[in-house]
């Protein structure tokens, strides 16, 4: 069996459409090249409009590309139509059929493949009892709660052992508490199934918390595709930082270079970074990326940033700080509440001295 | 706080309020459905009364006017006549009713599904001629398709016939065919609507689960759309077992249908109190089908088809 | 780079059964301009003469006046009854509610020929004369249910507190539907009343009961079909009051559709 579920080679996708006399064109996807790899939870992430759905669709078979063509387990899929495709799809709505009672909704795809009775039943009842929905295989859509019904669509899509499980945005209509919870039950399911997941969101927590790779979507285009951790802490743009998680953008000039290591002045005041990939020149304007969290604020004293605090949150777990730089910058500094340092708490216009270590901050070219 | 009256003591405050509203509200309600429901009741309702009344009579005027009898009742259910013309009313309505959804059904699929955002417009064009009085529309096709009509000096004068022929005038199948012409947009339209609300995301859901596109149709729309069908079946079957119009213009001797036996009884025979009692009889079939409709609709519900 | 689209079965069927549908309208305006007195092809030339004469027959032109007269007066009653209704379906939820709905739509289904005879009998029970006037009384109960519906449709649309918003500005109830809740539904109410007037206007089954000697124009009409000498002149008035009731079924949809739209876009 081959290590390679789905591939997605040279797509673009464009939409045309006509208003009035004009007709507009949309570039949806562009000239995507992916390989999602076997058995992974596999994220699209991006804000809307960045292309993530247009691709799961691309995938499902609900979209043809417009050039390029999609693999699925090695085959092309560009004569084949969904309800061929060895995939099948979790809908954001949950699209469950409302004239039919869940035990029906989930044996439907059996029924078409003309499973025995006996054996779809017993199907059903294992998909229903994975989604924990065993004892509600009576009830229409309409008497389930939104949480029970993106579970049936789970069920539905699950109990026919797809290759590929194409899930789009199915947690967006539930509140908060319940989506948590059923992020964590969506990744132990995928794990005990062993199923390939693609997984659309714009949620970076939840890609971050389920997500074995993923994918950051914008404008039809993949900015940048790894682990979560790899995202998380080496973004390599601008884009990826700030979309996943917090980030603090610092604009500084080159200003004495070294090994591993590189001098940056931002308005006035020196600091280092380490230099990380691509070539430095002295004097070169950078951009420097760092987590709020992994900035050091203590009472004025020396080396580091200057600046003034501007504003406080206390936040339950860790207090915000906003606080101006010297240079007219404004920085977010995440502090742990209850940490021992010896800042303690500052006030809001206090003098503060801003530190990182070197490893943590990063250049970001464009 | 000087000077404010805070009003009463607060316990007895709600109570009070809420009765009045609500008194208030059915006031208002009354209002609002006194005139209407009084026009119904005396226009509409109270003539139904009479005439349930006037089938007990012997006759219209006079000593007869007054009595009571249940001759009337018992002559319709003797003569055989009666109830021929009332089956072959029935047969011809029903196969009307079935053959117009037949013909709507893909009317209203194609405009649904594939006629895309003029959609409703092309609906409103199937359905505005059809507001037009069908007794000019009935009567138009009588001068089309007659011996001295249309149809006919066009093909004399092409040369493609050679003689006049009455073709499909005075028949029952003539009054079939033209009810069917009449209804096919009526019945069309509550499809229309039933197949317009359905989900397009489980069809999509459909496909994505292996469906074929003909048995998605059989599964998922066809079930969805049984309200409008039945809808539009039924709203066909019932006003046309009263028809006695279209058989008057097109339907000659073999195409008479119940109606006309009525409307017989009332202008011609002047048998008001007979007439009354076939006229109940068609009451009662019509309701006895309002309540099939109404039951019909919750099981198809119900039963998940 | 476009695809040649060929025509889908669907799409040619509806379009024959449009044909299908026009045709007999289309072909009266045709021969009602021809010079002939048999409905045949060819045609014989243009004139103006059958048109010339609908206005100097006096019956013709009594009938229209009845057919007007009755489709106003009952257009009008059948409007504010049906009116009066829609506001009481979809403002209120009371005991009495679901048998008023039914009563009302009842007559949708009830054969003509039913309500016919039944008011004749009440009608001569009563000592009230067949006329047009009867026929009128008659025609309100037909156009009530539709009424209702394009106008309690329009109410659907907008927030259900209006009157409750007028009434805490200091308007009375009744004050608060003449000035609010009735403007809000004109469109619905122009409609309703342009469908009852052709409803009335076109309709034959029961004022062939009703109306005694006061014939309304499709009454007249059906009175005209046996003699053939006067068909030019009954080609040319069905003509007429097609088109007439075309044109005016088209304005009542714009204007029920226009309706509904403004409807939604105030829910929001």
């Amino acid at each position: 069996m081959t290590d390679t579920a789905v591939e997605i080679r040279n797509v673009t996708k464009v939409y045309s459409s006509k208003r009035g006399k004009r007709s507009e064109e949309v570039q949806a996807v562009r000239e995507m090249n992916l390989s999602i790899p076997r058995g992974k939870f596999f994220t699209l992430l991006g804000p809307s409009g960045c292309g993530k759905t247009t691709t799961l669709r691309l995938i499902a078979g609900f979209e043809t590309p417009t050039t390029g063509e999609v693999f699925i387990q090695d085959k092309a899929m560009s004569k084949v139509s969904p309800n061929q495709r060895p995939v099948n799809t979790v809908f954001q709505n949950y699209a469950l059929f409302p004239h039919m009672n869940v035990a029906r909704n989930v044996a439907f795809g059996l029924e078409i493949k003309r499973v025995p009775k006996a054996e779809r039943e017993r199907l059903v009842g294992e998909a229903l009892e994975l989604v924990k929905l065993a004892d509600m295989c009576d009830r229409k859509p309409s008497q389930l709660s939104g949480g029970q019904q993106q579970r049936v669509a789970l069920a539905r899509a699950l109990v026919n052992r797809p290759a590929v499980l194409l899930l789009d945005e199915p947690l967006g209509a539930l509140d908060l508490k319940l989506r948590k919870a059923m992020q964590i039950e969506l990744k132990h399911i995928q794990e005990q199934v062993g199923i390939t997941f693609v997984y659309v969101t714009h949620d970076q927590e939840e890609a971050l918390t389920m997500s074995d790779l993923i994918a950051v979507m914008k404008d039809g285009l993949i900015q940048q595709l790894g682990d979560p951790v790899t995202l998380y802490k080496t973004p390599t743009n601008q884009f990826v930082a700030d979309f996943i998680g917090e980030s603090n953008f610092i604009k500084g000039k080159v200003d004495l270079l070294g090994e591993g290591k590189a001098r940056i002045m931002i308005g006035g005041e020196q600091v280092e970074v380490s230099s990380g990939e691509g070539n430095l020149m002295a004097g070169q304007a950078i951009t420097l990326t760092i987590r709020p969290e992994k900035i050091d604020l203590s009472r004025q004293g020396t080396g580091g940033l200057s600046g003034t605090v501007q504003d406080r949150v206390y936040i339950g777990t860790d207090t915000r700080y906003i606080v101006a730089l010297h240079s007219s910058e404004t920085v977010i500094v995440r502090v742990q509440n209850g940490c021992d340092s010896e800042a303690g708490e500052f006030a809001k216009g206090e003098r503060v001295t801003v530190r990182w270590r070197p490893e943590d901050a990063r250049m970001l070219m464009d | 706080m000087d000077g404010l009256n805070l009003g009463p003591p607060a316990g007895d405050l709600p109570e009070v309020l809420i009765r009045i509203a609500r008194m208030e509200k059915r006031n208002r309600f009354a209002s609002l459905i006194g005139p209407p429901g009084l026009y119904l009741i005396l226009i509409f309702l109270l003539p139904i009364g009479v005439m349930f009344v006037y089938s007990f009579r012997a006759g219209i005027s006079g000593p007869a006017h007054d009595s009571f009898t249940l001759a009337n009742y018992q002559s319709f259910l003797v003569n055989s006549n009666f109830h021929r013309l009332l089956w072959r009313s029935a047969i011809i309505s029903f196969t009307i009713s079935v053959l117009s959804t037949l013909m709507a059904y893909p009317l209203a699929y194609y405009l649904v599904f594939r006629a895309g955002p003029n959609r409703v417009t092309l609906m409103t064009l199937l359905i505005i001629p059809t507001w037009t009085s069908y007794l000019l529309r009935i009567f138009s096709w009588k001068l089309i398709l007659g011996s001295s009509g249309v149809l006919n000096s066009l093909l004399l004068s092409l040369g493609l016939i050679e003689k006049a022929s009455p073709i499909l005038i005075y028949s029952r199948g003539a009054v079939i065919v033209t009810l069917i012409y009449v209804w096919v947009p009526f019945v069309a339209l509550p499809i229309f609507a039933a197949l317009e609300r359905i989900d397009k995301s489980l069809l999509e859901a459909a496909a994505d689960l292996g469906c074929p596109a003909w048995e998605a149709f059989l599964r998922i729309t066809l079930p969805l759309s049984l309200p409008g069908i039945l809808a539009g079946f039924f709203f066909a079957l019932i006003p046309t077992l009263g028809e006695f119009v279209t058989p008057l213009l097109v339907g000659g001797a073999s195409g008479s249908m119940y109606g006309n036996l009525i409307q017989d009884q009332f202008m011609r025979a002047l048998n008001w109190p007979m007439g009354s009692v076939m006229s109940m009889a068609m009451l009662v079939a019509v309701l006895l089908l309002i309540f099939i409709l109404t039951r019909l609709g919750s099981i198809a519900d119900l039963a998940g088809f | 780079m476009s695809k040649l689209k060929l025509p889908s079965l669907g799409s040619i069927y509806f379009l024959a059964v449009c044909t299908l549908l026009y045709l007999p309208i289309t072909l009266l305006i045709i021969f009602s301009f021809n010079n002939s007195t048999t409905l045949v092809f060819p045609l014989k030339g243009f004139t103006l003469q059958w048109y010339g004469q609908l206005f100097e027959n006096r019956e013709l032109l009594k009938a229209v006046g009845n057919s007007l007269m009755i489709g106003v007066g009952s257009s009008l009653a059948a409007t504010i009854l049906g009116t009066m209704g829609a506001i009481a379906i979809v403002r209120f939820r009371l005991p009495g509610r679901s048998v008023f709905l039914a009563v009302a739509a009842l007559p949708l289904v009830i054969p003509y020929v039913i309500l016919g005879v039944s008011l004749l009998i009440l009608f001569n029970e009563v000592g009230i004369p067949l006329s047009a006037f009867a026929a009128g009384l008659a025609h309100v109960i037909i156009s009530i249910p539709y009424a209702m519906l394009i106008v309690a449709s329009r109410l659907v649309g907008f927030p259900d507190n209006l009157e409750e918003a007028a009434m805490d500005l200091g308007a009375s109830y009744w004050s608060a539907l003449l000035r609010v809740t009735i403007p809000i539904c004109s469109p619905a109410l122009l409609a309703a009343f342009l469908l009852c007037f052709t409803m009335s206007f076109d309709e034959y089954a029961i004022a062939s009961f009703l109306v005694g000697t006061d014939a309304t124009l499709p009454v007249y009409l059906y009175s005209q079909l046996r003699f053939p000498t006067r068909l030019p002149m009954v080609v040319t008035l069905a003509a007429i009051l097609m088109t007439i009731t075309m044109a005016v079924m088209l304005i009542s949809e714009w204007l029920r559709r226009a309706g509904q739209t403004s409807g939604r876009k105030a829910q929001k």
